[in-house]
């Protein structure tokens, strides 16, 4: 037997049967052997998860895939159906169901991978002895896969454990925006079905919710530049106070300025909550007090002033980061640049301009950027503040506060409306994709690539 | 004359600015300390009693709520660092296919909330059974941690010159001993930094534990803390100020004291990410 026909029969082999190939031909017993038992597991966990074994005995007079089904067959009849039957404790629960069939899915792709493997190695073995009529033996084998491959098997556990945790729980969230899951149709009362476009043509089309929808998306956006504007050049203002010559105690100041950096953000936001509180919060007793105002001011519970409370709160907290980080860069400025830009007769507002400020933009630009990204999805600031109120009733379950991250957790958690969250969770998720890339490329592109 | 000014000037922003700032926090530190249970204007300093703390361990959950954050936040620090340095170690080290894949795909998953999954992962512990259970909350903290982190770890890693590992090699060390031996011990800022952001981060962490936990006794300290004062302003003000203080006083101290390494690694993190 010629090495090519060798090579011919062991891929032939190994389609069928894994690794049977690698076993019967080229002699790596072992490998061969570990391949096989992947086919085993995957078939055994179809044959004993289901009822197959009493299907082909005879066993089962009314088979279904509902009822007798195995891991695999079952879970994409799960996501393809969503369930059939109704009702109480033998009833189809849509959304298990569907998670079920994701994670069967997912598995299948990993044996796939597995099964991939098994033939392009079987293919390279044949190559290697067609083109030297022998092989390496399965140890030599693993010891130069563990050195080439160091990596792979390091990261695979890791790697697996992030696909169920984190990417998983995504696709599921893409899944939903296709589904009709919401408060009409809550499992296991109800079924769920596919709707494909329905969604994301309601969010657009039905007036209230494009209405709702944009008015949010715009406030979203002016709160994260103002937010992030506003921090960062306070900060700034801050840090050049503060590193000015002539201010004493200066680890005085410091240390109680970064107080609200601190202090962690959600004691601080319930905090203000109450003082800022339109009825007796503190703040509005105070100023009746001294007679500076008649009436209480309503901070929380008027939709502009509301929006302009939050902005100062989050001021209050944001400030020290930058001002902290911009100390930093003035302690390590080049103080020969001044004297170079005062012999050629810069004055302070020019030495600034030209040269203070380029270097600390320079330095913290990224963090500008990073912190964009925080306040864009500033859960917090907002929630535990104003909860996205005062109410707004021409908007649909979101308040004049709300931004688009917070409008998704109302919609979630009090209004149930999983699958409207979830078109919402995917256009989030690719504006916040497209400006991440937009940043990657612009940072690491040009420093490692 | 003129720097005189200047100098008043400046003084007087800096202390107005100090007094903004810390008036709310003593504030907050002095309601704890006051008769009554609504939030006041008029702090009595001749008053100041003991009583809310009493309540607040003979009334509420506290302590409970206490414990299980920090066992939680305990576990997933452990875990997260060893998953991390790992991760972070092999992306620095090693030359592999879908090296860059990889790396771009966490780096853009690092940028998505992970609680606007909160439903698929609601649904994938309730089917697993683990909903009320704080591992679900570790598993989730720990690998949630993983993109963000690694593109910080890597890059710190990435300035621990190469031929230290090199000669190790050549003195006959294996793969992980030249990472447990030479990486790690080079690493010990950064691992500080990853170690106590993620120990800090339960503890103020609220949507997946208010879903995950919701129950009194498995809840964690902050869901606690709201469920305390969201809604209850009026009657519950005074017991939920002694509960910040209490724990707002061990975070506030151990970020002080951690300062240093937190800014650098906030400064690293945007850096790279």
């Amino acid at each position: 037997m010629n090495g090519f026909v060798k090579r011919k029969k062991m891929i032939g082999l190994s389609l069928f049967f894994w690794g049977s190939g690698q076993f019967l031909i080229a002699k790596q017993r072992l490998k061969g052997f570990i391949f096989f038992c992947m086919q085993l597991l995957l078939v055994g966990l179809e044959l004993f998860s289901g009822y197959w074994i009493e299907y082909a005995q005879g066993l089962v007079p009314d088979f279904s895939i509902r009822l007798h089904g195995g891991f695999f067959t079952k879970g994409i009849w799960g996501i393809i159906t969503l369930g059939e039957k109704l009702g109480g404790k033998y009833g189809d629960h849509s959304t298990m169901l569907l998670i079920k069939g994701v994670i069967a899915v997912i598995v299948l792709i990993l044996f796939i991978l597995v099964y991939l493997w098994n033939i392009k190695d079987a293919s390279e073995t044949g190559l290697q002895i067609e083109q030297t009529g022998t092989c390496m033996s399965s140890k030599e084998y693993f010891k130069q896969f563990y050195n080439k491959r160091f990596a792979y098997i390091v990261l695979a556990p890791i790697g697996i454990a992030f696909v169920f945790v984190v990417i998983m729980p995504i696709v599921f969230s893409v899944l939903t925006a296709f589904l009709n899951y919401n408060r009409d149709h809550l499992p296991p009362g109800k079924l769920l079905d596919w709707v494909g476009l329905a969604n994301f043509k309601k969010l657009f089309t039905i007036p209230i919710w494009s209405h709702t929808f944009m008015k949010v998306f715009v406030w979203t956006v002016i709160w994260t530049l103002l937010g992030t504007l506003s921090t960062y050049f306070f900060g700034m203002f801050q840090a050049m106070i503060l590193n000015h010559p002539l201010v004493r105690f200066k680890a005085v100041f410091r240390t109680i300025l970064i107080l609200p950096f601190a202090i962690p953000q959600m004691i601080s936001l319930l905090v203000f909550r109450n003082l800022l509180n339109g009825q007796f919060g503190p703040i509005n007793q105070i100023l009746l007090k001294i007679g500076f105002i008649s009436e209480n001011i309503p901070f929380l519970t008027d939709p502009t002033i509301a929006k302009v409370t939050v902005l100062i709160v989050n001021l209050w907290m944001g400030f020290p980061m930058f001002m902290i980080m911009m100390l930093g860069v003035l302690a390590n400025l080049d103080q020969s640049l001044y004297e170079a830009a005062s012999i050629d007769g810069a004055g302070k507002t020019q030495c600034f301009k030209t040269i203070t400020l380029p270097l600390i933009f320079q330095a913290t630009s990224p963090n500008l950027i990073m912190s964009t990204a925080a306040n864009f999805n500033a859960f917090g600031a907002i929630y535990f503040l104003t909860q996205g109120g005062p109410n707004n009733p021409d908007m649909q379950f979101a308040g004049s506060t709300d931004i688009l991250i917070s409008w998704i957790y109302k919609l979630t958690l009090d209004q149930q409306m999983y699958d409207i969250a979830a078109v919402m969770s995917v256009l989030l998720f690719f504006i916040v994709g497209a400006v991440s890339l937009w940043n990657f490329r612009r940072t690491v592109s040009f420093k490692e690539l | 004359m003129k720097k005189r000014i200047t100098a008043i000037l400046l003084h007087m922003e800096l202390i107005i600015m100090s007094l903004l700032v810390i008036v709310p926090v003593i504030w907050i530190v002095l309601s704890s300390f006051q008769e009554g249970s609504g939030p006041s204007s008029t702090i009595k300093l001749s008053k100041l009693t003991l009583d809310n703390y009493r309540r607040l361990f003979a009334e509420t959950n506290y302590a409970i709520w206490f414990f299980n954050t920090l066992k939680i936040a305990f576990a997933s620090m452990v875990l997260s660092v060893c998953l991390i340095m790992i991760t972070a170690w092999i992306m620095s080290r090693m030359q592999f296919a879908g090296k860059k894949a990889s790396l771009m795909t966490i780096m853009i998953l690092s940028m998505f909330p992970t609680f606007l999954s909160m439903t698929a992962i609601y649904t994938l512990f309730l089917t697993l059974g683990l909903v009320g259970k704080p591992i679900s909350l570790i598993i989730v903290y720990a690998v949630g941690a993983i993109p963000y982190n690694t593109w910080l770890v890597k890059g710190y890693m990435d300035g621990v010159p190469m031929s230290i590992d090199e000669a190790a090699y050549i003195d006959g060390c294996t793969k992980f001993q030249s990472f447990r031996k030479i990486v790690l011990p080079l690493s010990t800022p950064i691992i500080t930094y990853c170690a106590v952001s993620q120990f800090m981060m339960p503890w103020m962490d609220y949507i997946l534990p208010n879903i995950l936990l919701s129950g009194d006794k498995t809840r964690t300290l902050a869901v606690g803390l709201f469920a305390l004062i969201n809604g209850k302003e009026s009657t519950n003000f005074t017991i939920f100020a002694s509960g910040a203080v209490l724990i707002a006083v061990p975070i506030t101290i151990v970020f002080i004291v951690f300062q240093k390494y937190l800014v650098q690694g906030i400064s690293a993190g945007a850096d790279k990410g």
